[in-house]
């Protein structure tokens, strides 16, 4: 009898015991586990191929297939292996090694069983027919360094300018006048982002050691304005006003005493 | 020779099985070669049929994401196809870790490690559940596919198929678990992935069968066997081996000179029976 009552508690300790071991190590586990995943999530760092959607739901789309990466027919994009210190067997393409040479049938997109790369974000709606348009994709934005950009230095390279598949609209050559010789002109790249696609072909071509133009992700390389700000001198963005509440300026005590009331109090000034 | 080929042919169709779908993988990114495109995680045969891996796609449901229908066609496919042959099938036949954690396996036997070294880690093969329930809850918290983005099954066959990198250190490491520390550890006990295709076997169709009258208990197929819990009935009752943990690999059945044990199909309303004369 008492050997049986033994066993019995002996039984369920063992059960409980391994409850308890179990909650320990999933936590342990659960821990060391979701700290590599927010790591992972947290590196924005990567060039997607074209057509993917946002990043966040990127990671969560993408199965790692590398379907995408058998169509490019340029090499152009890789799996993230250990060691390249990006999230695991997502594809993602390094500029200046092979870049996107933007083919127009863009082979990439329409093999992605997921929906992480979407037709629709590279293709746009003509006389009512969906026509693939490469030029539509946003993998990241170049961005020029102009310390180490021979152009800003006077010396002549368009070397970007040139390789650029939306040359002259995605980035344009600026002149200035060379006061260093007084004769001469620059010609400077200028990259315009509502254009520019993120393929990297610029990057590819520049001459310099390291590359004084490159593609950052667009969540990194663009900055936002603010809702708040309004241009006065276009007529459709004026029209946001309309919806503002009529006296939206911030008063405390100190506005009593605006600059602004003591600059344009005199009407006069101005005539 | 003979009866080498008779004892292991069953691991040499698997090896052929392994082998083959890899090169087709290999074929289609190198070669241009499009049979079987992609990899493990999803596929497309021919151009056509998609394939996908339905514990990926499970994982991507619970991190909120709505995939495209050809993912979730291809996860049907296989889903459907291991509920037939054997859940588990995938491991033996299919999975190329099982070439690496098989190996660890004959390594360990080869050195008589689990003759020599007593066994102090102590690991329940309940784990890979654990496993696959906390793979659920990350990705549902985390909002990615938790485990697809630390699987050590898919550094390999994306290793194989796109390049290695630093993978196989993570590989190396599992051989040396399984080696060194927990006999089947990787494959047998926390494999998130053979947890899934347990349980989606646990009903299928084509098993291993036992007949107990013609078993000479000389249980060589327990020695074999990487499920050896699985094969509870042998030389006790007749019936079908139902576990879903086994995986359909044949060794058991190679190995049995009796032919007391082969593969069948089950028949499901008489399923149990061997178990209960066992009671
Ligand atoms: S658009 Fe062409 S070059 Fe660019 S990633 Fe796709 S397939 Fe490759
Ligand atoms: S084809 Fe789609 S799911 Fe497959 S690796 Fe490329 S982006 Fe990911
Ligand atoms: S990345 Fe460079 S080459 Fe490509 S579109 Fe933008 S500016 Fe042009
Ligand atoms: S248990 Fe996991 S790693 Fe082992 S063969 Fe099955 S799926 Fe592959
Ligand atoms: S019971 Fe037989 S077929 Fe099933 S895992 Fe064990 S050895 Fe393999």
């Amino acid at each position: 009898m008492s050997n049986h009552e033994t066993q019995h508690i002996t039984a369920r300790r063992k059960f409980l015991t391994l409850m308890a071991q179990s909650v320990g190590f999933s936590a342990l586990g659960g821990m060391v586990w979701s700290g590599y995943l927010a790591e992972a999530k947290a590196a924005p760092l990567i060039l997607r191929p074209p057509g993917a959607v946002g990043e966040m739901d990127f990671l969560r789309l993408c199965i790692k297939c590398g379907q995408c990466v058998e169509a490019c027919p340029y090499d152009t994009l890789s799996l993230a292996k250990p060691g390249d210190n990006k999230p695991l067997g997502t594809p993602f393409f390094t500029p200046r090694n092979i870049p996107c040479y933007m083919c127009t049938d863009i082979p990439c997109v329409p093999v992605c069983p997921t929906g992480a790369l979407e037709e629709s974000r590279v293709s746009r709606v003509i006389e009512g027919v969906n026509e693939l348009d490469i030029t539509k994709a946003r993998m990241g934005l170049a961005v020029v360094d102009v310390e180490s950009c021979i152009a800003f230095w006077g010396i002549q390279c368009d070397a970007c300018y040139r390789a650029c598949p939306v040359m002259d609209s995605a980035i344009v050559l600026e002149y200035r006048r060379n006061e260093r010789t007084g004769k001469h002109a620059y010609l400077v790249p200028i990259v315009n982002s509502t254009m520019c696609t993120g393929c990297g072909l610029c990057e590819r071509a520049c001459v310099t050691e390291k590359a004084a133009i490159h593609v950052l992700p667009l969540e990194i390389a663009k900055g936002a304005i603010g809702g708040h700000y309004i241009k006065g001198w276009d007529a459709s963005d004026e029209k946001r006003l309309e919806t503002q509440s009529s006296d939206v300026t911030t008063r405390t005590k100190r506005s009593e005493k605006s600059a602004q009331d003591y600059l344009n109090a005199d009407e006069e000034v101005f005539k | 020779m003979k009866t080498w080929i008779r004892t292991h042919r069953f691991t040499l169709a698997r090896r052929v099985v392994q082998l083959s779908i890899l090169s087709l993988y290999v074929a289609a990114n190198a070669y241009g070669f499009m049979f079987l495109s992609g990899n493990l995680s999803s596929s497309l045969v021919m151009g056509t049929l998609p394939l996908a891996d339905p514990f990926a796609i499970l994982q991507m449901f619970a991190a909120g994401a709505l995939v495209g229908i050809d993912v979730l066609l291809g996860a049907l496919v296989i889903l459907l196809f291991y509920m037939v042959v054997g859940g588990r099938a995938f491991c033996s036949w299919v999975c190329p870790m099982n070439i690496i954690t098989d190996a660890a396996n004959w390594t360990r036997k080869f050195f008589l490690l689990d003759k020599s070294v007593e066994r102090k880690i102590w690991l329940s093969r309940n784990v890979r559940y654990y496993v696959l329930a906390l793979s659920l809850i990350l990705s549902f918290v985390m909002g990615v596919s938790a485990f697809e983005l630390v699987s050590p099954i898919g550094m390999l066959h994306r290793g194989i198929i796109f390049g290695m990198g630093m993978g196989g250190a993570a590989l190396l490491c599992i051989f040396l678990f399984d080696l060194f520390a927990v006999k089947h550890g990787w494959c047998g006990h926390i494999c998130p992935l053979g947890g899934f295709y347990s349980l989606v076997g646990r009903l299928s169709l084509v098993r291993v069968k036992h007949d107990h009258t013609v078993c000479t208990s000389c249980m060589k197929c327990k020695e074999v066997c990487p499920e050896k819990h699985v094969l509870g009935i042998v030389s006790k009752s007749s019936g079908t081996i139902v576990s879903g943990e086994c995986t359909n690999c044949g060794r058991c059945v190679e190995v049995c000179e009796s032919h007391a044990l082969f593969f069948g199909v089950r028949n499901y309303i008489n399923t149990n029976v061997g178990e209960k004369n066992d009671e």
